[in-house]
């Protein structure tokens, strides 16, 4: 059950003019939360920006003893939400409302995950490998970029025995090229047999280009979805992306705060999100 | 402590509504919220059959405020009745279904048929959606065709029935004595004021559908003055609603001239908002005294200001 927290910031990290990591004090969220789960923040304590703003959990933070005390959020710097954010200082409290949404479901092995991240899009990940790593199933992180500096926080996945695969754009770090380059190129040496699933987030078009990926080579898939949202518990029916039923038939409008923010990519009709962004 | 509310022959145990179009069909915040302690749930706007709405992006944020064209989504009056209401009736809700129509028709059959379903408990008119190009607030913004939606559904139910009143037209007072003229038992308004936003790097509208409705703080004021001006034209309940975020914001509707109170958009910032408000309603009434809120209904004391003028 999402409980909203009205949470001390512990640490306000910079990486970069545009990227920080923001922790704050939240037992109760942490406590609960599932991995690819989001929380909705109240960036100011007035009404400009009047709505929360969705954040996936980006790290779940434990003390010296393992219990959980907070959450981390991944914050890229884009309009005025992202903005206060960048630049809150520790000690300052934010409503944090969570955990909210449907979580990513980790394979078991034999199978292995295969985690692509675009950007920001590395959001959702570290929740991911640790409940993959608890389950002792091999995952590989595909993390792309445009340029080397703006490739963050690569030791965590490496701290959860990670394969990391790098790319950029211009090549200043691992492949050139966008994220799907190296993906492609895996799919294509992975033997039929080894089942393998893919979980994807970044940039609609990224997400696109992967579930279509995964789909020529027969392999699972599920994107985590990012959309306005203007509550995060399925009243205002905002956020939603065209989406097929389970039965595969005729798509509807579909919440990505509750039916989502993780979809089966195959149920997604792309050009719907395409054409608006 | 009083706080309750008579709308019609529907009595709510206190002013505070969940607004419809905010509070989904009211079943997506059972987890968090007690829909018992809620006055009313004005749930989403049904038609007859499902509706897609409009493609997305369907909100964006200005200031104190949001402009919305969700495009009533719905999953049209049977569904409501078969997969929603039975969990409502269970949770004890008090259900204010909002209904919609393209044609006069179409209000008359969506009322009719939740007339016969168990667990609902008054009928809120959309008249005033400024989203939808047919039906809705074509209705709302004529006399004639409040009057003719009122009085046909008047007709075939005897649940209360509550026409929601559109804030863009010129004079809302006149629309609110034709809703009491045509045997309406209570009147709610505002519902969003017709807006606009634009991208100044692209020139393309912010929204798909190009223009939507603001709701929010933003638009307080200029509810509490139409609620106060219904006041004084009708004598039937009116359900006020525009920005509510604090206690002090519900007792100032009501001392405008409303009766109870939706809240819409602060419901998105904090879903835990009820309690919040129901807290300061009874510290107020602590404060000053009240036993019983509907007392406070319409006090508002002009006189001091209107003297001012006369000995200037």
């Amino acid at each position: 059950m999402p409980v909203d927290i009205d949470a001390a910031v512990i640490a306000n990290r910079r990486l970069s003019a545009d990227y920080n990591v923001l922790s704050l004090a939240a037992p109760e969220i942490a406590a609960t939360a599932r991995p690819g789960q989001f929380v909705m923040i109240k960036t100011s304590g007035g009404q400009d920006p009047l709505l929360r703003r969705p954040f996936s959990i980006f790290e779940v933070l434990r003390d010296d003893s393992g219990a959980p005390i907070g959450v981390s959020i991944f914050n890229k710097r884009v309009g005025a939400g992202t903005t206060l954010l960048s630049r809150v200082e520790a000690g300052t409290r934010l409503a944090l409302l969570g955990p909210l949404g449907r979580p990513f479901e980790p394979v078991d092995p034999p199978a292995e995950a295969w985690m692509v991240a675009g950007g920001v899009g590395l959001a959702p990940f570290v929740t991911l490998a640790e409940a993959l790593a608890s389950r002792g199933t091999r995952a590989t992180l595909f993390y792309g970029a445009r340029r080397a500096e703006e490739l963050y926080c690569v030791e965590l996945f490496d701290a959860l025995g990670v394969s990391v695969v790098l790319s950029t754009e211009d090549g200043s770090a691992g492949v050139r090229g966008r994220v799907t380059v190296p993906l492609s190129a895996a799919l294509e040496q992975r033997p039929l047999g080894n089942p393998v699933k893919l979980y994807v987030c970044g940039p609609t078009p990224m997400m696109h280009a992967c579930a279509q990926l995964a789909n020529a080579h027969g392999r699972a898939c599920d994107v985590s979805l990012e959309q306005v949202m203007g509550c995060g518990l399925g009243g205002c029916y905002s956020c939603v992306v065209q989406a097929r039923g389970a039965d595969a038939g005729k798509p509807h409008h579909t919440r990505t705060c509750i039916d989502g923010p993780v979809f089966d990519a195959r149920r997604i009709v792309w050009e719907t999100i395409a054409a608006h962004h | 402590m009083d706080l309750s509310v008579q709308i019609g022959s529907l009595r709510l145990a206190n002013p505070l509504i969940a607004a419809s179009g905010c509070f989904g069909y009211g079943v997506e915040y059972a987890e968090i919220v007690d829909l018992s302690s809620l006055g009313g749930v004005a749930v989403k706007g049904l038609f007859l059959s499902e509706r897609e709405g409009h493609p997305p992006p369907r909100i964006v944020e200005t200031p104190s405020g949001m402009l919305n064209a969700i495009g009533l989504q719905g999953i049209g009056v049977h569904r409501f009745v078969a997969e929603r209401l039975p969990e409502l009736r269970e949770r004890n809700a008090i259900v204010i279904v909002n209904i919609c129509g393209t044609t006069l028709d179409e209000y008359v059959e969506v009322a009719r048929i939740l007339s016969e379903a168990e667990g609902v408990h008054a009928l809120e008119l959309n008249i005033s959606c400024p989203n939808i190009k047919e039906g809705g607030i074509t209705f709302g913004c004529s006399l004639p065709g409040t009057h003719a939606v009122v009085s046909a559904v008047r007709k075939v139910t005897t649940l209360p029935v509550i026409p929601k009143l559109t804030p863009n037209v010129t004079d809302v007072a006149s629309f609110a004595r034709a809703a009491e003229e045509a045997g309406a038992d209570a009147i709610s308004l505002v519902n969003t004021f017709l807006a606009m936003a634009i991208d100044v790097h692209t020139r393309r509208p912010k929204l798909t559908n190009i223009v939507g409705g603001l709701s929010g703080p933003a638009i307080r004021p200029i509810a509490v003055r139409m609620v106060y001006e219904c006041r004084r034209a009708v004598k039937i309940p009116i359900v006020g609603m525009g920005g509510i975020a604090t206690a002090d914001d519900v007792l100032e509707f009501m001392i405008a001239g409303a009766n109870a109170v939706q809240v819409g958009t602060m419901n998105f910032v904090d879903p835990f908002i009820w309690t919040k408000l129901m807290d300061g309603i009874r510290d107020y009434m602590t404060k000053h005294a009240i036993a019983r809120l509907q007392d406070i209904v319409g006090t508002v004391d002009t006189s001091a200001r209107e003297k001012a003028w006369i000995s200037s």
